[in-house]
């Protein structure tokens, strides 16, 4: 190789610029901490001279009440796991064979693209507690043979249809997303379209969409317990059961806390994913 | 001056949204020789690229290859056309996800059906010719755009092409990074495969080209050999684009 230009491979460091920009971070830390502590004084000076600051602290902060009931929300949240462990690649599948279905362009595809796209016009149009009430309790009414009647197979299945129409189109989307001129260089190749779908277009696209993909997990996670409407003890119901049986709050505030528990990491994570994929794509935009 | 036609374009129209592109343009290219499109934009040079391996399929008239493969018949098998006519496009299109070896060995595996050890073998041989070889494991977005348009024909090459078409495919690049791309088609050329490419360097079409053909508005307005075009045009329009451009 050549021979660098005097200076290129080091950096310059002032250390008194150094200094400066260090005393700065630090001023900066302790007004921030500052801040935050003064706004947490004043929210809690604020909900303890409340009037009914004593009775919501005793309804829905009691100590007792949380021990008692937290073992069994933690038991009955393993349903709420179930049901999503099961639910997601469900939802993943569908979504994925909806989204593509509806980019086929032969025109004899039509049946299959119209039915998709209703599909997906139906159900992100009903709210999910709805699908929930309608298929839990219309599909075990219709008493087919060989069709379960259990409330916990009709709410899952409704979670993934309900869910199974939002991911379509984060998909769809994520197709979009791939330029053009991908599709055309591998066709211009010799790859079939098939082929340029699954070596080409869907990996991108798939990265293209995973933050949106993580947000709809989290969603998930939560909806679980909207399955709770049709009777199956998952936390939800076990902390309403517990709340009117000693007239005390708490355990919903018990079953939050485990919701949170969960969530709150995967936000991260999804955080840290967009992120990723942000900077990738920045990285990747000049070709 | 009749070559004997390895590529036959005969009175092929092509419309876009009823702006029509292609009006009627007929040439024809000899077998183991390189002919330049040259014209303004949008006189139709990368449409034309793209009717010839029936990246678009052609409203009306012929396209036919050693006077035995017709491109543009209703059941022309695509995928075999393709196999037999490499494309480079300006903006090189790599695959952004596949490393450069993937990416050039994703269709002598997927399409010509050829085992993992032989097309990789068969790449790291091309690579090595371009003097990419260290680039195998790159990801795309580690080229430079030089790096990139040569990975890009070498991709192209990978499929064994009889023909190759090129597309302005050095107008995207830096101006420092045109030399080592033109090297490559260069060297193709000298290995004698057939060659047509749209381009706007003007000097290195009187180089390489034994047909230059200057578009306009959707047919040849004249062609000829380098030096009948670029020194003795016959026709006022082509020296007036020649004097545009150089």
């Amino acid at each position: 190789m050549n021979t660098p230009a005097p200076g290129a491979d080091m950096v310059f460091i002032d250390p008194l610029r150094q200094e400066r920009s260090r005393k700065k971070a630090r001023r900066d830390a302790l007004v921030g901490m500052a801040s935050l502590l003064g706004f947490v004084v004043v929210i809690v000076l604020l909900v303890g001279r409340s009037s009914g600051w004593e009775t919501v602290q005793k309804t829905f902060f009691n100590g007792d009440q949380f021990v008692e009931s937290f073992p069994g929300l933690l038991q009955a949240f393993w349903l709420n796991v179930r049901i999503f462990l099961i639910a997601e690649p469900l939802i993943l599948i569908i979504g994925l064979l909806v989204a593509l279905a509806r980019t086929l362009k032969s025109p004899i595809f039509l049946p299959v693209r119209v039915l998709a796209t209703l599909y997906v016009d139906i159900f992100r149009g009903v709210p999910t507690i709805l699908v929930i009430f309608l298929l839990g309790f219309g599909m075990p009414a219709l008493q087919l043979p060989g069709v379960p009647s259990d409330a916990i197979f009709w709410g899952t299945a409704a979670l993934v249809l309900s869910y199974g129409a939002y991911v379509a189109e984060v998909f769809r989307a994520g197709i979009g997303s791939v330029h053009p001129s991908q599709a055309m260089a591998a066709r211009s190749l010799g790859l079939s379209s098939l082929q340029t779908t699954r070596f080409v277009v869907l990996p991108q696209a798939v990265r293209n969409v995973t933050p949106p993909l993580l947000n709809d997990f989290i969603s998930l996670q939560k909806d679980t317990a909207l399955v709770a409407v049709l009777g199956p003890i998952e936390v939800l119901r076990r902390a309403q059961i517990d709340t009117s049986s000693n007239f005390n709050y708490t355990p919903y505030v018990g079953a939050a806390l485990i919701f949170i528990a969960l969530t709150i990491p995967m936000t991260r994570f999804a955080d840290w994913a967009s992120a990723r994929s942000a900077r990738k794509r920045r990285a990747g935009g000049v070709a | 001056m009749s070559p004997r036609s390895f590529i036959s374009v005969d009175g092929v129209w092509k419309s876009f949204d009823a702006h029509p592109v292609l009006r009627g343009i007929s040439l024809k290219v000899a077998r183991h020789s390189a002919t330049v499109l040259i014209g303004a934009s949008g006189s139709g040079k990368s449409t034309l690229l793209r009717c010839i391996n029936a990246l678009e399929t052609v409203d009306a008239g012929q396209i036919v290859v050693n006077q035995e493969l017709d491109v543009t018949a209703f059941s022309a098998d695509l995928d075999a056309i393709r196999r037999r006519i490499g494309i480079v496009f300006q903006s090189f299109n790599l695959f952004p996800h596949m490393r450069v070896l993937e990416n050039i060995t994703l269709g002598p595996t997927r399409v010509l059906k050829k085992s993992k050890e032989e097309s990789v073998a068969a790449a790291m041989e091309l690579l090595a010719r371009f003097g990419l070889e260290a680039k195998a494991l790159d990801y795309p977005d580690r080229l430079s755009g030089g790096q990139a348009q040569r990975v890009a024909i070498v991709r192209a090459l990978a499929m064994e092409p009889e023909i190759m078409l090129f597309d302005e495919i050095t107008s995207a690049l830096d101006p420092m990074l045109v030399g080592e791309v033109l090297d490559s088609v260069r060297e193709l050329r000298a290995g004698g495969l057939t060659i047509v490419m749209a381009t706007h360097e003007m000097s290195f079409a009187k180089e390489i080209a034994d047909q230059v053909c200057f578009l306009r508005e959707g047919v040849v307005w004249e062609s000829g050999t380098a030096a009948e075009v670029f020194e003795a045009p016959q026709h006022a329009e082509t020296k007036s684009f020649l004097h545009r451009v150089t």
